[in-house]
């Protein structure tokens, strides 16, 4: 599959996040923010990063780039995108997903392996985990705390769009321990952790980010 | 020219990391009797011509589409009569 991974002025795990494609079978796309084109991949990586030096509030400028007015209509249509960090944010910016993330509830950066529990296994994005799989990826963060109101958390919980959330430690003050959630359709995936940094023994915390990007071409998805 | 301020505040609910630092802060500097306090934003905004409902309206669908999240922020937006960058300067 072509897999588009978005440079925004800021960016900061494109490369990782392509390489992480590439490690998992795909060929990885260089998109660019100010390029209202997806230059006809089958699904969009939104690495993480500091995009537009999270001026205003993380992922708020990004969230008007021209290449997300296409991001944007293609999730509508369908098309799997994942919003790493940075991306999530950028993801809850453009209300492809609700809540927001905000400043650490202990304002420090937090940088650590992140013991994490997959509990929805049908996005395409985690369909090459067994359900509620406990992995080790690598988080680093500042405003990665998740919020929302308490009608969108009871509604993400009985959805089960909780896609990844925090074991051992919640890192960051996010509600209910959520590290990454769903949109209604399953096709559009945020997580605050770096799957894209786990994906190689050499370095980092072990391969079992690499799920993340391997599920992709089980599924057929295009 | 019409000038507005748009005020950005976080949600009462929503943790203020930003303004508890400051809340820890001021009592190392000596302030006493500091309650609580919260921080926001605020924006200052000029635009042609003369205030009027119309560029009332405009600065609020700005603040709403993208100087607050609506989602974890408040905001009010108030207009300056009668002043201009250089008359406040």
């Amino acid at each position: 599959m072509r897999i588009g991974v978005v440079t925004f002025p800021g960016s900061l795990d494109d490369a990782d996040a392509a390489r992480a494609v590439r490690l998992a079978g795909h060929e990885s796309v260089a998109l660019w923010h100010g390029d209202a084109d997806l230059r006809g991949v089958d699904a969009v990586v939104l690495p993480g990063g500091f995009s537009y030096g999270d001026y205003l509030r993380c992922g708020a400028i990004s969230r008007f780039a021209p290449v997300m007015t296409e991001v944007i209509a293609a999730a509508g249509r369908g098309m799997p995108v994942l919003g790493i960090c940075n991306g999530f944010q950028i993801l809850c910016e453009s209300h492809l997903l609700p809540g927001a993330l905000t400043r650490n509830d202990h304002r420090r950066f937090v940088c650590r392996d992140q013991r994490l529990r997959i509990e929805n296994v049908r996005t395409p994005w985690t369909s090459s985990y067994a359900e509620n799989a406990e992995v080790t990826i690598v988080l680093k963060n500042g405003e990665g705390g998740f919020v929302a109101d308490e009608t969108t958390l009871e509604m993400l919980e009985g959805e089960g769009r909780v896609v990844a959330r925090y074991l051992d430690v919640n890192p960051n003050g996010s509600l209910h321990d959520i590290a990454g959630i769903t949109n209604e359709r399953g096709n559009v995936v945020g997580l605050m952790p770096h799957p894209e940094h786990a994906v190689e023994d050499l370095t980092g915390a072990g391969t079992d980010g690499l799920g993340f990007f391997a599920g992709l071409a089980a599924l057929g998805v295009a | 020219m019409a000038r507005y301020v748009v005020d950005v505040m976080p949600k009462r609910e929503i943790l203020d990391p930003q303004g508890k630092a400051v809340l820890g802060a001021l009592p190392r500097l000596g302030f006493e009797g500091v309650h609580d306090v919260r921080q926001g934003k605020r924006f200052e905004i000029e635009l042609e011509g003369e205030a009027d409902e119309a560029r009332l309206e405009d600065v609020r669908r700005m603040a709403e589409t993208l100087l607050a999240n609506p989602v974890i922020e408040d905001f009010t937006v108030t207009s300056v009569p009668g002043e201009t960058t250089e008359d406040a300067q």
